[in-house]
């Protein structure tokens, strides 16, 4: 009972000053928008985006799933491939020197310059948006994960060779769970990042109209004019991208809650 | 009680009380062992040939079960031959030059000299982990002998509760996981931790990662234990009653022990023999038997000889750095 209520206060406390932030945006928004100090064209009002959501969920909903679709095919392809890609580097010096800088193009490449390469390679639909989604999320799963595998605890490794480990041993019972918090960063990061990319895939398929998902809703909204539809889709990806950082978070918690004493409560 | 009885290996001569007295859960100090013939004076000189000769477990019904069950056979402890041994690291720096040391099996030795003077260096030689420049360190005649190292910090993966943590050198060694655990169950036991082993290390105290460590390093049972200042970081208290337990488990287990430190007081209240080195390149300085009881308590820290033990460790330190101070 005593701790229900202190939670509840804790959730009270966390929670009011983000939403008293939205309300006062909202307010301030609506009041640009409804006094026509900035043209109907620019800005829609919260309260026309909110009717917008309402009256066509159904449709948003099909273009939510379809986006995240190909955000949840090009995250889970960063998270394997990713991981995968880092053991490999991880595995010797000479294999990092000679890769390692390669990699450094998935966090470079302008991803709007060679989505329409994406759309001949893989056509005009979820596989090209998906592989979009990959290519812009992949490094920081690489990086972080590197960074983990590279950074055991010497102590641990010397451990494990004076009871002489396999390479297997080490690999699977030290240096990635040993490596877990720095995946878990990486993956974070990953999420966000797969419904940018999969939006900016989306972007280009829209333009060769076809598609439903959320980016091509974006691109056909603004070339209407319909302002209130682009935010409200633009709103629905933000969201999208918010419960795929949150479920990341909520998996880290659970899979590090032994490890340090703050999240033992 | 008897989850411990199989994991240590005495010598014949010891009296079945001073056994029984080992249970402790109680700290050692409250514990009282009468004399027996292992601690008189000509035991203490070497006590190392007497259990080495005679290996074998105390046996009442239920430990002989036990080592029946038991996978791992009790190992002889193991001696230390260090051979005109030298090591220069690839920057230049000559961190030990051309050491002689035997330790005989059994032995409890303390090792000392200033910070950086090449303790470690010998220890992980020792251990197998890096490989000596010249001259050579090898353990015993046995083929294959089990080595046990502390680090300074427990090292403990935190991902694993402390049973797991302390089965590791077993699941390495390819043992089934029930047999396994029962070990290092077992092991736990022994250092006082029966109770905490579904516990993180991240709900232990220092001194519990500590014995977590101290149980993993045991529950191989090693015939070579080394041990690269483990309680250093602890504070006094803590370390004064880990080192009680040390002592104890060593005479329980008497497999060879080096224990590098930094405390003149730990070195005379844990070996039985102290070794001083000198500032970088690590050369000997002093090597002497300390002629304490063989029974170690809270009572001989304020003790005549155990303060003339100190010293002469703390003399032999203090002319091995100002022999390095003349040298540079």
């Amino acid at each position: 009972m005593n701790s229900s209520t202190g939670k509840k206060h804790l959730l009270f406390a966390a929670l009011w000053p983000p939403i008293a932030v939205l309300i006062i945006v909202c307010a301030i928004l609506e009041e640009l928008g409804r006094s026509g100090a900035v043209p109907r064209f620019l800005l829609a009002p919260p309260s026309a985006v909110g009717e917008f959501l309402i009256h066509h969920r159904a449709d948003l909903l099909i273009s939510l799933w379809t986006t995240a679709q190909a955000a949840l095919i090009g995250f889970a392809a960063s998270a394997i491939l990713g991981i995968l890609a880092a053991i490999a580097l991880a595995s010797s010096p000479l294999i990092r020197r000679a890769f390692y800088p390669y990699t450094v193009f998935f966090q470079t490449v302008p991803i709007v310059a060679i989505a329409p390469l994406l759309v001949i390679w893989f056509g005009p639909g979820l596989a090209s948006v998906a592989v979009s989604a990959f290519i812009v999320s992949v490094f920081p799963v690489i990086a972080d994960t590197l960074t983990g595998l590279l950074s055991t605890d010497p102590a641990l490794i010397d451990l494990f060779h004076l009871y002489k480990a396999s390479s297997w041993a080490r690999l699977w019972k030290l240096r990635l769970p040993a490596a877990l918090p720095s995946i878990l960063t990486g993956l974070r990061v990953a999420a966000g990042l797969a419904v940018i990319g999969t939006v900016v895939g989306e972007f280009l398929v829209g333009l060769l109209g076809a598609g439903e998902g959320l980016g091509v809703r974006i691109v056909s909204a603004k070339k209407m004019g319909r302002i209130d539809e682009l935010f409200a889709a633009v709103l629905v990806a933000s969201l999208l991208g918010l419960a795929m950082f949150t479920a990341i978070n909520l998996a880290g918690r659970l899979l590090l809650r032994h490890w340090h004493a703050s999240e033992r409560a | 009680m008897s989850g411990r009885t199989h994991f240590r290996v005495r010598c014949r001569e010891t009296v079945s009380a001073n056994r029984q007295a080992a249970y402790y859960k109680t700290p050692p100090s409250s514990v009282q062992v009468p004399d027996s013939p292992a601690s008189s004076s000509s035991a203490a000189a070497s006590p190392a040939s007497t259990s080495q000769k005679k290996p074998e477990i105390v046996g009442d019904a239920q430990s002989s079960k036990l080592a029946e069950s038991a996978p791992l056979p009790p190992k002889p402890a193991v001696g230390v031959t260090i051979h005109q041994l030298s090591r220069v690291f690839d920057t230049g720096i000559t961190a030990i030059d051309r050491l002689d040391l035997t330790i005989d099996p059994g032995e409890f030795v303390a090792i000392l000299g200033p910070s950086g003077c090449g303790k470690s260096t010998l220890l992980r030689i020792v251990a197998g982990l890096d490989r000596p420049t010249s001259g050579s360190a090898t353990t015993g005649n046995v083929a294959n002998p089990s080595i046990a190292y502390v680090f300074q910090d427990a090292h403990l993966l935190p991902w694993r509760n402390v049973l797991d943590n302390a089965a590791l050198p077993l699941e390495l060694l390819g043992m089934p996981k029930t047999e396994r655990r029962k070990l290092a169950q077992a092991a736990l036991e022994h250092v006082g931790l029966g109770d905490f082993l579904r516990q993180y290390p991240a709900q232990l105290s220092g001194g519990m990662r500590m014995r977590v460590s101290l149980a993993r390093a045991l529950v191989n049972r090693p015939s070579l234990l080394l041990l690269d200042e483990p309680f250093a970081a602890l504070d006094e208290i803590t370390r004064q009653s880990l080192d009680e337990q040390l002592r104890q488990l060593w005479q329980d287990l008497r497999m060879t022990v080096l224990f590098v430190t930094h405390s003149t007081t730990e070195a005379a209240f844990l070996a039985n023999r102290a070794i001083v080195l000198t500032p970088r390149p690590a050369r000997m300085i002093e090597d002497f038997s300390l002629n304490l009881p063989e029974k170690r308590d809270a009572d001989l820290r304020g003790s005549l000889p155990f303060a003339e033990a100190t010293h002469r460790i703390y003399s032999a330190l203090q002319r091995g750095t100002d022999a390095g101070t003349e040298a540079k």
